[in-house]
């Protein structure tokens, strides 16, 4: 019997995308298809078992060893630096990690710099590496309200499209990383499941390709 | 004797076996003093897994610090006169753990040795290694890499301290694309970012990654490191060990205190690496010795996990 393989996939849509994926890869678990509030899915034929988290607990449940791979955005990876393998871009879920303020914002140098973020060590790195003093909001949420209420003068946050950055009358100042999903594993299972692993890379690989 | 077994915790046995099988080899026990002085730390700061130290002043004024590492301590208050230096210990070591970002108290054991290392040395090392995972676990990996193998690649292409040091962190990620992406920044080929990437993709059984390691070896230096790599593989296997080895350019330790052979131990069930070592001639160096070093230390906290897996088993 071969040895499962144990997935964790992010919730929502970018993970029933990242499920297409892996069963056009030969991973399929057709029971996770149907309507249930199960979060755990096994397929014992094909030797995977699925699990779905919170996108942002993906790399943690990885990097325990709770699951053998996962995928997870690369802003969650550059976030919390979790100590894991990074096999393979998807290519899904594209956005960029933006600095973002109202509209005709002008950086005055002499002064701190108040942003607001979700990722603290992203937003601290960035503005290091430029030595700008900075303070820092951290925030989990409706982080687009921040500069309108005067609690910020700028934000950190991924953008996609735009929009509601655009609805807020914020707009990008800068976009400093490309951000999409990511084929992660953990550095012990990678070594003892290695053949499955690098099979479900390569089809996935095939698949990048396609897109 | 079998009642004493029978109490102790995984830690405890495994560490005691661990000391048995050192002992039995013919290295001799390393006894230290619970502190260390706190200046021994700020010099070498980035040798240490995390930087947090605790730390407290003693009855005369000196800044003392619980030891978060065995390693210095033993080269600062050894003196090799000649051959080579043989000890073992267990200890415990104080660190902060990620998840709570507090200190937590961590028993380690390990072995170093300091002198003329040889050849000979460091397959003894690597094999008392892979040992010791044998006496942890029998489903064990033991994965070995030359850091001068890849720091020679990268100065073959002349890349810079910046990119370097991306790149070994991409390497360390075995995030090919990154790799390719750094390289191609600093202005190589396609050919020459391909290269580069060849120590992210090779990796495996050493029949395997060995014969492959020679389209790699684009300078002299590099070359000399792949044939050393092969002679201590051949070496280990002289002792019996060819299986659960791999080559693997991904254990990539701090390039300013390591050289040479890098190594990881895994066992299955454990998330993370329960043995690192490596030889650490540039530590040495930075402290104003003359000797070169090897050694490895085995982190024991994690063995619980495995003692109530095989519970649940």
């Amino acid at each position: 019997m071969k040895p499962i393989l144990n997935i964790a996939l992010p919730k929502g849509r970018l993970g029933e995308k990242v499920y297409a994926m892996f069963e056009r890869a030969g991973f399929g678990c057709p029971s996770i298809l149907e309507e249930s509030r199960k979060l755990i899915f096994e397929n014992e034929e094909a030797g995977v078992r699925y699990f779905w988290v919170k996108p942002s607990d993906v790399a943690i449940y990885v990097e325990r060893g709770a699951a053998d791979v996962g995928v997870a955005g690369k802003d969650i990876l550059l976030e919390y630096a979790p100590d894991v393998y990074e096999l393979l871009d998807l290519k899904l879920g594209k956005c960029s990690m933006c600095v973002a303020a109202k509209k005709g914002f002008t950086d005055d140098r002499n002064r701190t710099l108040t942003v607001a973020t979700k990722f603290t060590n992203i937003a601290k790195a960035h503005y290091a590496a430029e030595g700008r003093d900075i303070d820092i909001v951290h925030l989990n949420g409706s982080i687009e309200i921040a500069p309108i209420l005067g609690l910020s003068d700028v934000i950190v946050d991924i953008v996609e499209t735009g929009t509601t950055l655009k609805e807020n009358d914020l707009e990008v100042v800068e976009r400093f990383v490309p951000i999409s999903a990511r084929l992660i594993a953990n550095k012990s299972g990678f070594k003892f499941k290695t053949e499955r692993i690098e099979k479900l890379r390569e089809s996935l690989a095939g698949l990048v390709e396609e897109l | 004797m079998d009642n004493i077994l029978a109490i102790m915790s995984a830690e405890e046995r495994a560490a005691f076996s661990l000391c048995a099988l050192y002992e039995r080899a013919g290295y001799q026990k390393y006894r230290m003093s619970k502190f260390e002085e706190y200046a021994l730390y700020v010099q070498n700061k980035d040798f240490l897994v995390s930087e947090n130290v605790i730390t407290f002043t003693d009855t005369d004024g000196k800044l003392l610090a619980l030891k978060p590492d065995v390693t210095l301590s033993i080269i600062k208050n050894t003196r090799v006169k000649n051959g080579v230096m043989k000890v073992y210990y267990k200890e415990n070591v104080y660190r902060v753990s990620k998840g709570t970002r507090s200190f937590r108290e961590l028993m380690q054991a390990g072995l170093e040795c300091l002198g003329e290392v040889t050849a000979e040395t460091v397959i003894e090392v690597l094999s008392l290694a892979k040992k010791s995972l044998d006496h942890i676990c029998p489903e064990n990996l033991l994965e070995i890499s030359h850091l001068d193998i890849v720091s020679g690649v990268l100065s073959a292409f002349h890349i810079g301290e910046e990119a370097r040091a991306e790149i070994l962190v991409h390497l360390g990620e075995k995030n090919e694309s990154a790799v390719r992406a750094v390289a191609l920044r600093e202005g190589l080929s396609a050919e020459q970012a391909a290269l580069i990437c060849r120590l992210v993709t090779l990796y495996g059984a050493p029949e395997k990654v060995l014969p492959a390691l020679k389209e790699l070896a684009v300078t002299p230096e590099i070359a000399a490191a792949v044939a050393e790599l092969c002679a201590i593989v051949e070496g280990l296997a002289a002792l019996g060990i060819k299986d659960r080895l791999i080559i693997d350019f991904s254990v990539v330790n701090d390039m300013n205190y390591y050289n040479g052979i890098a190594f990881k131990g895994f066992v299955e069930g454990v998330p993370a690496g329960i043995l690192s070592g490596g030889e650490y001639d540039g530590l040495l160096k930075k402290m104003q010795k003359k000797e070169r070093g090897i050694g490895f230390a085995v982190y024991m906290d994690e063995l619980s996990r495995l003692e109530q897996m095989k519970g649940e088993a």
